[in-house]
């Protein structure tokens, strides 16, 4: 099966082909402000080098930050109004509570609380009013709001009532758009509350991004199916995202990390991942990212859906030099200036990547590095930023490689906090490689009551048989399938023994190929 | 160890009071991050909440200890009306017909070390530096003042929905059994308050300043992160029990606990050794091996290696990498007496206690 990944980041696109296991070509384009341009020219760039006509391609597979960007810069945000199903309860943390001013003001921050919501045992807290519901819908889009989004109490444990609300609204409301709490985040009403709102506020740049998509493919014309790559590292048809944008959020350092550890072939590492612009420190344990705990910090927002746990510092190949007193490397970096600005391509400014040439780690540009007093002392503060974010990436002392990944890779030291450094072949294009490598998941989340008649072991057996169809449904290869993570919560103040079994599985795609 | 004395809370304080909070919660007592909210929502309105040592009251002013009553799961997902501290308080103030002067912690760790600051700022009243438990505990009448001798009720409990009840029991057991059985009819989780005090009674048994505490141990978590573990050992007199990475945990609920086994193995200078941890609610026994590391009342925290945050039983998952340590309470609860109410044998636990 010939598959092209690609990856947009913040200061490259970077595209691959690949057959199977095997890496046919790719190429590295700078990151056009359209996004798309970029996009267009690292696949031709990559197909060309991999010698793939584009009739070939049996699958085409996208990592992109369009949606995280949009939210960090407070741009292509609609006006979205939440309404929350839980009076009489909820009052006392109105929704909003705790988010950044500058995103409320980009997103409107218009509210209602109506009745509804279920207790933890299922019971409602209230009845739904259709009525009540349906005038706070339309006082939301009287003040503007383009986007719904409806979150209710104890939504894991019984997801009908949003349900019932988004069937009263659709029929009520011609051509609203509604995201559901539910679908999106796990616990925590207000963290699953905030990914809903993200969620609905990104929904019109999802429509935009997925159609131009689609028009990228004619224009290249690569008839094949289009997939997008998820927080976790699977995938996600275009048709979700539309629906579900925020699901692909965190896929840039969770497609470098799967795509380092499948060039190094090191199911258990750590990873570096270098840019232009910032270092990514993570780590991957069984050939996945690990994952932030129960909740993260997306924009300065609380939310609560899985994103793996990476640490960031503002160096890069083109993180900016001061070589004299008070030394300082970066945050400020020229991005994908580095050709033109760098020293060793006769630019005007000193980077990182100068100083790594002149230290002599790699051979890059075509002027010689300049000659710097203080080069031994800069190389040190280098070698400290990555080392002290490596240790803290560490969760134990075992001596495990770190894999360093991505263009500025080449300035990393043979050995970091002690461990040592493997860059795998292609491992500039190692987000890419996580993208065109990426699986089909299952994810089945269940209560369970734990008896006489069933234990612990047999429960998660059997939602793990659930969640093995669901993925094979999605067009995982069965012969493929493996449990990635399988976690047991007991609900307290239930008759019995009560688990929610959660339980993802991933395989590997299986689509009949050209 | 110098603590700064605590006078005033404002909107800045509130993280590291929750922070705190949630160290001396052992693992239970539930996330004060909800907590917090609640608070900051009511402090934008009042201003703050003046915290006072007790010396300044007179005997005889009634001091009303705050809780929130249930599973602090509930409480992540049903958040309170916000108007239950105005019906709850006038109802205890009719029972004793006496106006309250002070609000107090029962219990200084998880969720109860920020739900008392809601009470006190919406009706204006100033809170006492202190606690009834120096930590949390599960159950009502895991309290100083029982030690004491002094009555949980007469008791007054709210829901969100504007029920309320109040109780009068024949000891402190009967009163968390009644209590327990209404929380679970509320939905889960209740806003109550119980022991009602005399200043007199309070300087008799109160935890003094647990409240400068907790604000002082999240000002060191705020500012050392992952190293502030070091720190709180050497200032509060604790040990550094285990550094493992999570390698399971199992749960069960019985009769409404939430209990379990986290099982560690060990890292950096543990390597090669394990440990576990038994939980109900809270942190209650760590062992390695037949060792015992530290039993309940001392504390067993659990902090995040790679962030320094304290870690709850609730929320504890596979794969984490942790440092435990062992803090010791307060000398109230040594006693023979004390320990029957809170030992290791009280929850089931064929071991005895001693002292870290």
């Amino acid at each position: 099966m010939i598959r092209v990944g690609v990856d947009v980041g913040g200061t490259n696109t970077d595209a691959v082909v690949m057959e199977g296991k095997k890496y046919l070509g790719g190429t590295k384009c700078p990151t056009t402000p359209d996004i798309l341009t970029g996009v267009e020219n690292s696949i031709r760039g990559a197909l060309t080098e991999a010698k793939i006509n584009p009739s070939k391609v049996d699958v085409l597979i996208v990592g992109t930050t369009h949606f995280v960007n949009a939210l960090v810069q407070r741009v292509n945000l609609a006006n979205t109004g939440l309404i929350r199903l839980c009076l009489p309860s909820g009052s006392s943390i109105l929704p909003f509570t705790d988010w950044p001013k500058s995103l409320i003001d980009g997103m409107g921050g218009s509210y209602r609380l109506i009745k509804g919501g279920y207790e933890m045992d299922g019971s409602e807290i209230s009845q739904l009013d259709p009525d009540e519901l349906i005038n706070a819908a339309k006082e939301l889009s009287n003040l503007g709001c383009k986007q719904i989004a409806i979150s209710s109490v104890f939504a894991t444990v019984r997801g009908d009532m949003e349900q019932e609300a988004f069937e009263t609204l659709t029929k009520a409301i011609p051509n609203i758009s509604i995201t559901l709490s539910k679908s999106i985040g796990g616990m925590g009403l207000l963290e699953r509350e905030n990914a809903a709102i993200i969620n609905a506020s990104l929904k019109p740049l999802a429509n935009e991004v997925i159609d131009s998509f689609k028009l990228l493919q004619n224009n290249l014309k690569l008839s094949c199916p289009m997939f997008f790559t998820r927080n976790d590292g699977t995938l996600i048809e275009a048709a979700e995202v539309i629906e579900l944008p925020v699901l692909t959020f965190a896929c840039g350092p969770t497609n470098s990390m799967r795509g380092a550890a499948f060039l190094s072939g090191l199911d258990n590492a750590l990873v570096v991942d270098v840019g232009g612009t910032t270092t990514d420190v993570g780590e991957v344990q069984d050939g996945f990212p690990r994952l932030a705990g129960t909740s993260v910090m997306v924009a300065d927002v609380r939310t609560n859906f899985s994103m793996p746990d990476v640490i960031s510092i503002g160096l890069g190949g083109g993180s900016i030099v001061s070589s004299e007193d008070p030394l300082s490397i970066g945050p400020v970096s020229v991005g994908h200036e580095l050709p033109q600005r760098a020293k060793v391509f006769n630019g005007d400014t000193l980077t990182a990547t100068d100083l790594a040439v002149a230290a002599g780690r790699c051979k890059i540009g075509d002027k010689k590095a300049p000659s710097l007093t203080s080069l031994d002392k800069l190389i040190e503060i280098m070698d400290k930023m990555i080392a002290d974010k490596v240790a803290r990436a560490r969760t134990s002392n075992k001596v495990i490689p770190v894999i360093g990944v991505g263009g500025g890779s080449v300035m990393m030291p043979s050995k970091v906090d002690g461990l040592e450094v493997i860059c795998p072949p292609h491992n500039d294009l190692a987000n890419a490689v996580g993208a065109a490598i990426a699986q089909v998941s299952g994810q089945v989340s269940r209560v369970v009551l734990v008896d006489d008649n069933i234990d612990r072991d047999s429960a998660i057996k059997e939602v793990t048989e659930e969640a093995k169809k669901l993925a094979v449904e999605r067009h995982a290869d069965p012969k493929t399938i493996s449990v990635l993570t399988v976690s047991d919560m007991p609900l307290s103040y239930l008759p019995g023994n009560n688990l929610l079994i959660n339980v993802t599985v991933v395989g590997d795609l299986l689509l009949e190929t050209n | 160890m110098s603590v700064k004395k605590l006078t005033f809370v404002d909107k800045k304080s509130l993280n590291a009071i929750a922070l705190g909070g949630a160290v001396l919660g052992s693992g239970g007592g539930g996330d004060p991050y909800v907590g917090r909210l609640m608070t900051q929502q009511s402090i934008e309105k009042s201003g703050g909440v003046k915290v006072i040592d007790i010396e300044s009251l007179p005997d005889d002013a009634l001091i009303l200890p705050i809780a929130m009553m249930g599973a602090p799961t509930v409480m992540v997902e049903k958040f309170p009306s916000g108007n239950e501290f105005a019906q709850l308080i006038p109802m205890i103030e009719k029972m004793l017909t006496k106006p309250v002067s002070a609000i107090l912690c029962a219990e200084a760790g998880g969720l109860n070390s920020t739900i008392p600051f809601v009470a006190a700022s919406k009706l204006g009243l100033p809170i006492i530096d202190g606690d009834a438990m120096g930590r949390a505990f599960p159950e009502l009448q895991m309290v100083t003042f029982t030690l004491g001798g002094i009555s949980a009720t007469p008791m007054a409990m709210v829901d969100e929905k504007g029920n309320g009840c109040t109780f009068d029991t024949i000891s402190n057991v009967w009163t968390e059994k009644l209590a327990r059985a209404i929380t679970i009819q509320m939905g889960g989780s209740a806003m109550c308050s119980l022991y009602p005090v005399t200043a007199k009674e309070c300087k008799d048994y109160l935890i003094r300043g647990s409240l400068s505490l907790i604000h002082h141990i999240g000002n060191i978590i705020e500012k050392h992160s992952f190293n502030a573990y070091e720190i709180l050992v050497k200032e509060l007199n604790g040990k550094h029990l285990f550094q493992g990475r999570v390698r399971d945990v199992e749960r069960r609920t019985e009769g409404g606990w939430n209990r379990g086994i986290v099982k560690l193995e060990g890292i950096d200078e543990f390597v090669n050794r394990d440990a576990k941890i038994d939980f109900q609610n809270e942190f209650l026994v760590a062992m390695e091996g037949d060792t015992v590391l530290a039993t309940t009342p001392d504390l067993i925290c659990v902090f995040d290696s790679n962030t320094g945050a304290p870690v709850t039983a609730e929320t504890i998952k596979y794969g984490l990498a942790v440092n435990v340590l062992g803090l010791p309470c307060n000398p109230i609860w040594q006693s023979k007496e004390a320990l029957d109410m809170i030992g290791p044998r009280y929850f089931k636990y064929d071991i005895d206690y001693k002292p870290l």
